[in-house]
């Protein structure tokens, strides 16, 4: 069988940084070097699976040789392979970025690495599982791996905002949880496929829908469910906010999609527009309350609440043509470049200034070239111009509605990027110019600058690569259903 | 049908009495046991719903979901009480700031 030998690069995604994590925890004077390995390996494996899977049909795996029913599948798709792709870079990234950010606080890297690969181990696990019981499972260890590292920061606002993240969380899964068991006592089954077979309109059926949504929803930081964003974001540590805001958020996201996508695909009638309402106050919420920050970490925060906005907007939009979705995958991975990079750039800062304080950037730009173009980069994809990733993406979005005449959404997803403009521009022009205050100031390793400038070029390149990245979103066709019922 | 259904039911009701108690009390001390009866009553729709199959034995894989759930809530407790005990040393409470400050 040559389609199921591939997901075996796909069990090693799951056990690489699973061992990675249990091996920097056991030998933590030569954690560094371990965890680099195990980034760059998981790295290989990822382009490798790709490869195969873009050559070869979609693979399903069962796990020990159990079947669907009673076993447990892996499976993998143009959907879940975009975002292991994004989860790999990005976490190659952090992880060359975080020896340095931490250098001066060892017992915090000794804390982080096992963290931080176990949470990879949650998120790649997350992505390639076919069970929505699994998925919770791996929904929870991704929380707990989250909530840890987000307390890392030790402060008192990081250990509240971890807190408060921690209850949100937990009440997400367990929302997710009861409608797993009603799913599975209405239907006998919790594999994603078989579901979809079954799955029939009914009052369990949308009870389980909508639990599971609102769980999901809550998890995503969808505006007005964002309240424990921010905080949690803003006060963990650098590499941590990078990673929380980049790749956690869409782990919750792809999960509501793909459940959306199979499973609820004939009970979601008249839900699409109500979460396009959502996303569209998120991002004209979210960019205002940037705009209004006066610290640097909480204006990217913000962004981000506004930048998920933008993933709920295409609900409504995909309703009338499918090819929205792929707008929506463009934007997540485009945002998680870029996202990731912005608050590395802003780790940079807040090493070099001793303060993160917007109006007291003081001539960042001469002292932290690097690291300033890196966050004025990622803010061109993050408003959209052209020709990064978000821009693609927004792109997208905005043929399918001017094509349909939806013109509603449209100015949201321009005002959108207006706002964004001017909030990147706010810490842009405060950079060029002078404080009144001036600081002593502490030398950033050039690693971390030279990280936070790859990954934001790798945001902006993602805009001239759009065919390419376009063809690996329709391998196995996973946005299928919504497009067999899409009008002319 | 209706030993199964009382279940679910008393379930259902354990988890909305969670809810309750996780949103209106302060103290993360009760915001934790709110959360866990929660979780309690999850785990009871979940045992309830499995006494279903034909021959009149419980499903195992609902029990089998049940220990796994378990075992998650209690890292996940586990987890919430460490970082309970670091809100209270670092901040001398253990409540969540009604207002952040930004």
């Amino acid at each position: 069988m040559l389609s199921s030998t591939a997901l075996i690069w796909g069990v090693a995604l799951i056990l690489l940084p699973l061992s990675g994590a249990l091996l920097t925890f056991l030998f933590r004077a030569v954690a560094t070097p371990i965890g680099i390995c195990v980034a760059l390996a998981i790295n290989l494996c990822t382009v490798r699976l790709a490869w195969l899977i873009s050559t070869q049909e979609v693979p399903r795996y069962p796990l020990g040789g159990w079947g669907a029913p009673l076993g447990i599948d892996l499976y993998v798709d143009g959907l879940s392979m975009t975002l292991l792709i994004m989860s790999a870079v990005v976490g190659l990234a952090i992880s060359c970025y975080a020896p340095s950010y931490f250098r001066s606080a060892r017992h915090k890297l000794i804390y982080f690495w096992p963290l931080w690969l176990f949470l990879w181990t949650a998120l790649n696990a997350l992505f390639l599982s076919a069970d929505i019981f699994n998925l919770y499972v791996t929904l929870e260890l991704l929380s707990l791996a989250a909530v840890a590292l987000a307390a890392l920061a030790g402060s008192a606002d990081a250990l509240t905002g971890a807190m408060r993240y921690l209850l949100v969380s937990l009440l997400g899964s367990l929302c997710y949880l009861l409608g797993v068991a009603l799913l599975y006592h209405a239907y006998a089954t919790v594999d994603i496929a078989l579901l979809a077979e079954r799955v029939v309109a009914s009052p369990i059926t949308s009870a389980a829908f909508g639990l599971m949504m609102a769980g999901l929803l809550l998890k995503t930081a969808l505006f007005p469910l964002h309240f424990w964003l921010p905080p949690a974001h803003a006060s963990a540590a650098a590499p941590v906010s990078a990673l929380l805001s980049a790749l956690v958020v869409k782990a919750s996201y792809y999960l509501l999609l793909r459940l959306w996508l199979e499973v609820f695909g004939n009970v979601n009638v008249g839900i699409d527009v109500i979460l396009g309402v959502f996303g569209a106050a998120a991002v004209l919420w979210g960019s205002l309350q940037a705009l209004r920050q006066s610290r640097l970490k909480l204006l990217i925060a913000y962004s981000t609440v506004a930048q998920l906005g933008y993933l709920f907007v295409v609900f409504p939009l995909a309703a009338v043509n499918a090819n929205a979705w792929q707008g929506a995958l463009y934007l997540a991975l485009s945002h998680a470049f870029a996202k990731a990079a912005m608050f590395l750039a802003a780790g940079n800062m807040l090493l070099f200034c001793g303060h993160d304080r917007i109006i007291d950037l003081d001539r960042v730009v001469q002292r932290l070239p690097l690291s300033l173009s890196a966050f004025a980069l990622a803010g061109v994809s993050i408003i959209g111009l052209p020709p990064s990733g978000g821009f693609i993406g927004k792109w997208l979005l905005l043929e399918v509605a001017v094509a349909h005449a939806l013109w509603g959404w449209a100015v949201v997803i321009v005002v959108g990027g207006i706002l964004a403009a001017a909030y990147v521009f706010r810490v842009v022009g405060h950079a060029f110019t002078p404080a009144k205050n001036t600081h002593e100031v502490h030398a950033v390793p050039a690693v971390m600058e030279w990280v936070a400038l790859v990954l934001a070029t790798s945001s902006i390149l993602l805009g001239l690569s759009a065919a390419q990245t376009l063809m690996l979103f329709e391998v196995g066709d996973p946005f299928r259903i919504l497009s067999g019922e899409a009008p002319s | 049908m209706s030993s199964t259904f009382f279940f679910a039911l008393a379930g259902i009701g354990l988890f909305v009495l969670g809810l309750y108690g996780l949103i209106i009390y302060a103290h993360l001390l009760r915001k934790i046991l709110a959360i866990n009866i929660m979780g309690s009553g999850v785990f009871l729709v979940l045992a309830g719903l499995a006494h279903r199959l034909p021959d009149g034995t419980a499903d195992p894989i609902s029990h089998a979901m049940i220990i796994t759930g378990i075992v998650v809530a209690v890292a996940a407790t586990a987890l919430a009480l460490v970082l309970m005990l670091q809100v209270q040393h670092t901040t001398g409470q253990a409540v969540l700031p009604e207002k952040q400050k930004y």
